[in-house]
């Protein structure tokens, strides 16, 4: 560290640009390996079903609870076969774009309702933003596994469904984040020469905002989507959250646990997708704290100038 | 203090109320606990028999005031699944969520104290790192799928541990153990960062310089400020495990509130799903107002 430059932020011209960002995620080893995991996971969510659907439902009563690491029976086999006889390794993978598809659908919707109500609250007077911040007391206040539970009950457990629930849950945190920060922005100057130099309410928010809150935004919601996820899990181990045909990870889970005693891999595959995901998550979203933060990215650029 | 109390008090009304009566019109939408309860070849007039002794028969709005003017003389209506009042397996149920909450959670207060503490007093070496990757991988890890593993290994394949159920210590080890894990993970963060920022300020470096040792140090001049945005995760963590840890107590089969609440929604047990959110409830306000009362004995300026 004694070798560090200066303890001032170096300027440079072009700081968000895509290549500086995945330079600094380079150095970060951590950090990088973590984005290789989620875009492997990302890439067999998106095309893992057209490749593999028919392997992954395709039962094989012979090859019921075959155990892993035995390549007998072909390379789909390699993690076992389930008690149906199905490869596990084509269903993880099936699996993987239901559990990504509920974590991203509710992440995304929570993230633009409660950054669209936070904004208006941070921006607008007392009154609206009052009863805004009493909503979502009241959300936070319930305990959101109950509310899951009956809410899933009531309208049927389906993955629009399941978004809806997850999204509801977890609006408060972004509300309270992004009115917390416009109400610190909208007192800076650059603001207020918008306002004197007349630019519209919509102007200001879009343009002179938003910018500012969004980093932190998006850091939350990496840290979220890894929250989300295991509620989701939560929820179809429980039986309430996805139903066969469909498959997640936590689902899978639950369907090997009559099988605990004879076939560990069916229970112990699935739940370890489920912690190395979260877990890159985790660090990723670390990492962003600070490099989208431009106050202190110029730690990790000033690594990257000295480590060359 | 009391104002505080009663902001507290009013706050908690206010949503109580909401999740009462949003939990009392959904969970009579889930369906008629007349056909869950009764023989499958129960004639329609067995079935209004049944309605109308529960008095499910009338319109649901007179169904809630029922409910409400009963309330207000603490009388909770009967467990549709046991014939006994709701209230009594409430609270029997939390008789058992009580301990096991309250036992983990001085385990998991005292680990990550003294763990977070030492790891933030030596920056960046060995000790530190090894807390941050428990933590981290603490605070990654659904705990059904621990809870599943730890089955797996102590009870089926090494035979130490039984697999569910109550009756002896031993079976409370898993279930502490795995609720341990989460809380461990946040909480021994929190302590590492408020004690980071605590040991380098002036009064600490004060006491370093007038040759105050290490341990002492730490544990008390540096501890009592770092404590304060622990409290506030302890807290948090705590309200988490007296709703019940619904996953654990399902798979180790542990009779607690959560089990009890999951168990009464499926079975359309209305009245014991509202009874255990209102005690739930209750619980949750008295613990906030103790970590109020230890905000004021540990700071004293927040005591006035």
């Amino acid at each position: 560290m004694s070798q560090l430059p200066s303890a001032t932020p170096p300027q440079s011209s072009e700081r968000s640009s895509p290549a500086i960002l995945l330079s600094m995620l380079w150095r970060d080893k951590l950090a990088f390996v973590s984005a290789i995991i989620l875009l492997i996971i990302f890439v067999c969510a998106l095309v893992g079903p057209a490749l593999l659907g028919d392997l992954a439902t395709d039962q094989n009563l012979r090859g019921r609870n075959s155990p892993p690491f035995d390549l007998s029976r072909g390379w789909a086999f390699i993690l076992g076969g389930d008690a149906l006889g199905r490869p596990m390794l084509a269903r993880l993978i099936v699996a993987a774009r239901s559990t990504m598809m509920v974590a991203a659908g509710a992440v995304i919707a929570s993230l633009v309702v409660g950054a669209a109500f936070g904004l208006v609250a941070g921006y607008l007077g007392k009154n609206v933003s009052q009863l805004i911040m009493r909503l979502a007391d009241v959300i936070m206040s319930f305990p959101s596994l109950l509310i899951a539970v009956v809410v899933l009950y009531v309208l049927g457990p389906s993955i629009p469904n399941m978004i809806l629930v997850l999204a509801i849950t977890r609006i408060p945190i972004y509300l309270r984040t992004t009115r917390a920060e416009v109400l610190e922005v909208r007192e800076r100057m650059f603001v207020q020469a918008a306002i004197v130099m007349g630019a519209s309410h919509w102007r200001i928010i879009v343009r002179h905002i938003l910018p500012q809150v969004a980093p932190t935004l998006i850091t939350i919601a990496t840290l979220d989507f890894a929250f989300v996820m295991l509620a989701e899990s939560s929820l179809s181990f429980l039986g309430i959250g996805i139903q066969p045909p469909d498959i997640t990870w936590g689902l899978m889970v639950s369907q090997g646990r009559p099988y605990l005693g004879n076939a560990w891999w069916l229970a112990f595959w699935p739940g370890l997708c489920i912690v190395v995901t979260t877990l890159a998550l985790n660090l990723l979203s670390n990492w962003m704290r600070v490099a989208l933060d431009p106050a202190q990215r110029w730690r990790l650029e000033a690594r990257s100038t000295t480590d060359e | 203090m009391t104002k505080l109390i009663g902001q507290r008090a009013a706050a908690s009304l206010l949503s109580l109320i909401v999740l009462m009566v949003l939990v009392f019109f959904l969970s009579r939408l889930t369906g008629d606990p007349a056909v869950l309860f009764l023989p499958i070849d129960a004639t329609e007039e067995m079935k209004d028999q049944f309605r109308a002794l529960h008095g499910l028969d009338l319109p649901l709005i007179q169904q809630f005031g029922n409910y409400v003017l009963d309330l207000l003389h603490f009388e909770f209506g009967d467990s549709l699944r046991k014939a006994r009042p709701a209230i009594d397996i409430v609270l029997e149920a939390y008789a058992w969520t009580l301990p096991l909450a309250l036992y983990t959670m001085t385990l998991v207060v005292i680990a990550a104290i003294v763990l977070g503490s030492l790891a933030a007093f030596k920056v960046g070496g060995f000790f530190d790192r090894l807390v941050s990757i428990v933590s981290l991988v603490g605070a990654s890890a659904p705990d059904f799928w621990v809870a599943i593993v730890a089955i797996m290994v102590f009870s089926l394949g090494l035979g130490w541990l039984p697999t569910s159920g109550v009756g002896s210590v031993e079976h409370w080890i898993l279930p502490m153990a795995v609720l341990f894990i989460r809380p461990f993970g946040l909480i021994v963060q929190v302590v590492r960062s408020s004690m980071l920022s605590a040991l380098s300020s002036a009064y600490v470096k004060t006491a370093r310089a007038k040759g105050v040792k290490n341990l002492r140090l730490i544990f008390v001049h540096t501890l009592r400020n770092g404590m304060l945005p622990v409290i506030t995760v302890i807290g948090d963590q705590a309200a988490a495990m007296l709703n019940g840890a619904v996953i654990v107590e399902t798979i180790f089969g542990f009779p607690g509130v959560g089990k009890l609440m999951i168990d009464s929604i499926l079975q359309r047990d209305f009245n014991v799903v509202l009874a255990a959110i209102l005690v739930t409830a209750v619980a949750i306000f008295l613990m906030n107002i103790l970590i109020d009362i230890a905000y004021g004995l540990l700071d004293p300026r927040i005591r006035q």
